[in-house]
């Protein structure tokens, strides 16, 4: 499953080696995302222990499960569902992300299956998965209904999707947009667009119109005292996650 | 699957053991309980040998664990074999005095009652306390204990650490815990920078034998040259801090023990009757040493390792349980996840929650000594003013002795009684 792009060129796996301590670094390009991981990881890894009945004391708990991480980036997410004892597949558009997140898996011991491939190539391959994770992706994509249909065909019968996004009004606009991008510079100013931000009902319609059932809808809250994220019932205000199944 | 020629160098994939805990004290064996009983694997070194630190015989060193040190050992499972000879903090006096004259009037009273989370606190003989600790560590299946070997030299890569002792021998873990003291080795190998203040005094600490009873009753004396804790252990027994300047310190301390009672008597007074000296003498110089970062890639540093404060109070221990119960949630919390616990983003959350802590504390315990230990009559007026003031105001009162029990600020969960 190895590819060429990482063992043949030193010089290309130098830089692979300096983009891959890029995004780990906890400080770098990617500290917004650091500072959400452990939150995201909260509720994706308590949703699959509940949903699957496993024990996230127990070693391995999440063993003998397959996780698509669509998105992959640098293996945020990939990584820790692996170590937890899950299959892993990253799949991520951007071919420059695989070879950066297949060194660092490896320097960690980790074996996940890292592919530069769309959700679209992967379910016309008819690949599927007990669990898919859909994180921060809906709101980039040109048509979000066919993305999340594609991804519902991802899913294996009891399967289940954690899609996160961020919401549409007022101050979705400020925090994601003005303050994140503008005046906390957190991401490079043009990572979203405000039109393409979806509210958590019409996630939830898209979701089922896919032929899923939402089974579960929290936010994640910024907290500027504490300085980090933590999932709340009410406040889907901005980012929000979900949690839906496909029928048995 | 891979390349074995692939120019990637940081590859370690087998660690004999999850986290490798450096020092023996009580921090380090405290942390190896908490983390085993999380179901990590904990390796201790100790410098001393095997037996150095047990002793059946009372030698004088007590704690006073606030209420939330107690809780914590009571979530470890060693309270249980403590709590018959630990001695229950009801009530603590706190007092302004001058030498030669005795304590005056108290001017702040914390009585438990006034809480209604149960004692102040509990005085508990170091014996004890080592020996419980001792027991537990010698009992648990996850923990493996070397004893009398010193670190010579440590590495860290991109997925652990490892570690050469003085017999050649090396270790390796994902996380190395520096519990080895104000002195730590650990954090120098890891290049932290301490910052340090040395107070020019030393604590004089011994225990007394005494005629009446104590009540439960803790005492803690300002005195112009340094503090004087008079605090009750089991039985008509009590020990005593007493902090004065290094240059009185040495020259109290050379007396035999007929002098060294003389001088020690006048300072609190008569209220326990007739004393005498039980057990051994003990000096401490009070100094304050702060590490620059608690938490390095693949190293974190607990108790005195990260903050040496002096023994006010008993404040020392209490943030070391702190650190102890703060650093196991945080790397329980970061595995059950499935994050590498030992990534410097995750002992970068131990550190923001601990170092503000204990700053704070270490600090606060400098103003309150440096603002007690002085006999200008002005500064004297106002603290004397001060601690009525809290003692007046029942609200103020109340986050006073909630603060002297470690019930204050944001508390770990095993510190509240709650699993991790």
């Amino acid at each position: 499953m190895q590819t060429e792009e990482n063992t043949t060129d030193p010089a290309e796996l130098a830089k692979f080696e300096a983009m891959a301590a890029e995004w780990w670094d906890p400080d770098g390009k990617f500290k917004p995302l650091h500072m959400l991981n452990p939150c995201r990881l909260d509720y994706v890894t308590s949703q699959i222990a509940d949903w699957f009945g496993r024990n996230l004391s127990d070693t391995g708990p999440l063993k003998g499960l397959r996780i698509l991480d669509i998105g992959c980036g640098g293996g945020l997410l990939s990584e820790p569902v692996a170590r937890l004892g899950a299959t892993v597949t990253g799949a991520d558009a951007a071919a420059g992300n695989i070879p950066v997140a297949r060194i660092h898996a490896r320097a960690q011991g980790l074996d996940i299956d890292y592919r530069h491939t769309t959700a679209e190539a992967l379910a016309a391959a008819g690949e599927q998965y007990d669990v898919v994770l859909n994180m921060e992706v809906v709101e980039h994509v040109p048509d979000p209904q066919a993305f999340l249909d594609v991804c519902a065909r991802l899913l294996g019968p009891g399967g289940l999707m954690i899609c996160s996004t961020i919401n549409r009004n007022p101050k979705s606009y400020l925090m994601a947009i003005i303050g994140a991008e503008h005046i906390m510079r957190w991401l490079p100013k043009g990572t979203h667009d405000w039109r393409k931000f979806i509210t958590p009902d019409e996630l939830f319609e898209k979701l089922q119109a896919a032929g899923l059932s939402p089974i579960d809808r929290k936010g994640f809250v910024f907290n500027p005292l504490a300085w980090s994220w933590s999932l709340s019932d009410r406040d889907l205000s901005v980012n929000y996650v979900t949690a839906s199944v496909k029928p048995a | 699957m891979d390349n074995p020629e692939a120019p990637i160098n940081t590859v370690r994939m087998e660690h004999e053991s999850d986290i490798l805990i450096i020092g023996g004290g009580l921090n380090g064996p405290a942390l190896a309980l908490a983390l085993a009983d999380q179901g990590f694997c904990v390796k201790i070194i100790d410098a001393l040998p095997a037996n150095a630190r047990a002793s059946d015989d009372f030698d004088g060193r007590s704690y006073a664990l606030a209420l939330a040190s107690q809780r914590l050992l009571a979530a470890l499972g060693l309270w249980d074999h403590l709590c018959d000879n630990s001695q229950p903090i009801l009530e603590v006096k706190v007092t302004d005095g001058r030498a030669g004259e005795g304590p005056a009037p108290f001017m702040l009273h914390m009585h438990h009652g006034e809480i209604e989370e149960g004692p102040l606190g509990y005085m508990l003989e170091d014996r004890f306390l080592y020996r419980a600790l001792a027991d537990a560590i010698a009992a648990h299946p996850a923990i493996t204990l070397i004893s009398g070997r010193t670190v010579t030299d440590q590495e860290t890569d991109a997925t652990g650490a490892t570690i050469t002792l003085d017999c050649g021998e090396q270790h390796c873990a994902r996380l190395l815990a520096g519990c080895d003291g104000r002195r730590s080795g650990t954090a120098q190998r890891a290049g932290i920078r301490r910052q340090g203040h040395d107070y020019g005094q030393t604590a004089l600490v011994c225990a007394i034998e005494h005629e009446t009873p104590h009540n439960g009753i803790a005492h803690q004396f300002f005195m112009p040259s340094g503090p004087l804790a008079i605090l009750p252990l089991p039985g008509r027994r009590t020990s005593i801090v007493w902090s004065t300047t290094t240059e009185e310190a040495t020259r109290i301390n050379a007396l035999p023990d007929a002098g060294y009672l003389e001088v020690l008597k006048p300072r609190f007074g008569s209220f326990l009757g007739t004393i005498r000296l039980a057990g051994k003498r003990f000096t401490y110089p009070l100094d304050l040493t702060l590490a620059e970062r608690y938490v390095v890639p693949r190293v974190a540093l607990v108790g005195d390792a990260a903050h040496g404060v002096h023994p006010i109070a008993g404040q020392g221990l209490n943030l070391g349980l702190r650190d102890v119960a703060a650093l196991a949630e945080v790397l329980t919390e970061a595995r059950r996840r499935g994050e590498d616990f030992a990534s410097l983003s995750v002992l970068e959350r131990y550190q923001r929650w601990r170092r503000f802590d204990s700053t704070v504390l270490a600090l606060g315990m400098d103003t309150v000594n440096m603002l007690f230990s002085n006999d200008n009559s002005l500064l004297r007026l106002g603290r004397d003013l001060g601690l009525g003031l809290v003692n007046a105001l029942p609200a103020l009162k109340r986050r006073f002795i909630r603060e002297a029990a470690g019930l204050a600020g944001d508390l770990p969960r095993l510190m509240q009684g709650r699993p991790i």
